[in-house]
């Protein structure tokens, strides 16, 4: 072997050390993460920190949880939006919300929830189309500060102009500003959208099934994972539906390379939306 | 013919931004149908692209293209476009991952992210090829390639539609090879032939 890959073996061993101390000292599980995202969140942190190595990284954050949920925010990719993929919000009102309103009541999980954009996005869509009090929706992620700002659903007023194109496009029937007040510089999400909503901490990697659900929210998560995790929190996914309901996931992931392909049909190839098989 | 039996490279990693369709327009439909490297395209495109480079790149080219997936091991003899709006990043046992995180030099699929992890996959078996654009996404990527022991090209900023980039990248890396846009596919079936199959794979003929 030459130095460069000698380097990088050596590198490759501390970051396992360093994900391996994260999980032995605060619990949260990143070992089957992607290696190659990972490291690079990991690297950008150790430019930023002025440390040498790994090794000094891990060290730091054994004793620095103030450090150590810093890095957290690192791990966990926030990018989202409301109505995201317009497209996708239009095929969920188009075609799975005519099959939930056969049910009395519904009960969605929105799995890695981030900020909440994309969970008040799917309150809108129930309470146009009459379902909002008959549904229950569980918003859940591992980081307790990603949380809080979900829970209190304060936006930046200059991304709003972005938010109501896509409310539009996604097939909204009112005005998006009916579901905000602009106070300042931001806009905070209607007391009313939340009412439904109950956000709480759950981690895909390390918690299990808590509830059946007929819709599960998981989008651009999954790609964050390696193969064997994807194929893990799939099987949750699968354990955690009813027969016949549905799973949503981001626009590029696919039930393609994972175990649980044959046990979902797609009924939306572009927007990837899937649905439980019923057991014949 | 012990060293040729080695085959020295597995991967080449193009990036391109302003003027690519032209640019890989031509290139890709000049590749060997059997080329024995995996070729990942980082091109920037608005994030609302729809699927119209991968298809029209297909229909052009006799080697396969498509569009790069989460998770899907790299094959010999076929091009990987990085899908809008995500980064395409290579894991070390060489499969691809995806990811929406922040853009990096304002682009997402951002070259540099691809080349970087890349670099670290393919090592010594990797080209990294710079083409047009109008930025300078791609030159500390391909830094990283020399630094592994991979080949560098830059396309010659004279043959660039756009030259910011091409130069940008030879400004910050000592690049191996300097080439005309016409000489690239040429480059890359030469280093990397694949085997003959009867129905004549170096021809784009059908």
């Amino acid at each position: 072997m030459n130095d460069t890959s000698t380097t990088l073996e050596k590198e490759r061993l501390e970051i396992r050390l360093l994900l391996e101390a994260i999980y032995l000292r605060y619990g949260f599980d990143f070992r089957d993460y992607s290696g190659a995202h990972t490291k690079r969140r990991l690297e950008n942190r150790l430019h930023l920190s002025g440390m040498a190595s790994f090794g000094e990284m891990q060290h730091r954050l054994i004793h620095d949880e103030g450090f150590f949920n810093e890095l957290l925010l690192d791990l966990s990719i926030n990018v989202t939006e409301m109505f995201r993929d317009p497209w996708f919000y239009r095929a969920v009102r188009e075609t799975v919300v005519p099959h939930l309103k056969t049910y009395p009541f519904i009960r969605s999980w929105h799995a890695g929830c981030s900020a909440g954009q994309e969970v008040y996005s799917m309150c809108i869509v129930l309470a146009e189309e009459g379902m909002k009090e008959r549904t229950q929706i569980y918003a859940t992620d591992f980081n307790e500060l990603i949380l809080d700002k979900a829970r209190a659903g304060i936006y930046p007023i200059e991304l709003v102009r972005n938010y109501t194109a896509n409310y539009h496009q996604a097939g909204g029937r009112k005005s998006f500003s009916d579901y905000y007040s602009a106070q300042y510089e931001h806009a905070i999400i209607n007391q009313e959208l939340k009412e439904r909503v109950l956000f709480s901490s759950h981690n895909l990697v390390t918690d299990g099934v808590f509830g059946e659900m007929h819709i599960i929210f998981c989008r651009n998560v999954l790609i964050y994972f390696n193969k064997s995790l994807q194929n893990r929190v799939l099987r949750l996914f699968y354990d955690t539906l009813c027969p016949g309901g549905f799973l949503c996931l981001g626009s590029k992931e696919s039930l393609k390379f994972t175990e649980v392909a044959g046990d979902f049909e797609c009924i939306a190839e572009k927007e990837k939306i899937f649905r439980k098989k019923r057991r014949s | 013919m012990k060293n040729r039996s080695r085959r020295r490279f597995a991967a080449a990693v193009i990036g391109v931004s302003a003027g690519g369709l032209n640019a890989l327009s031509r290139i890709l439909p000049l590749l060997h149908r059997h080329l024995a490297l995996s070729v990942l395209v980082v091109q920037h495109l608005r994030p609302d692209s729809d699927s119209y480079l991968v298809h029209h790149l297909a229909r052009l080219s006799t080697i396969r293209v498509k569009e790069a997936e989460d998770k899907e091991a790299v094959e010999p003899g076929t091009v990987y476009i990085a899908p809008p709006d995500y980064h395409l990043l290579v894991e070390s046992d060489r499969s691809l991952s995806l990811s929406a995180e922040e853009r990096v030099n304002f682009s997402r699929p951002s070259i540099d992210v691809t080349f970087e992890t890349a670099a670290e996959a393919f090592q010594d078996q990797l080209i990294g090829i710079v083409l047009t654009g109008a930025n300078n996404d791609g030159s500390r990527g391909l830094a990283r390639i020399k630094y592994f022991g991979g080949m560098t090209v830059v396309q010659s900023p004279e043959s660039a539609e756009y030259d910011i980039m091409p130069r940008s990248a030879i400004d910050a890396v000592d690049v191996d090879r300097i080439v005309p846009l016409d000489g690239i596919a040429g480059l890359l079936n030469t280093l990397a032939p694949g085997e003959i199959d009867g129905e004549g794979s170096h021809t784009a003929g059908r």
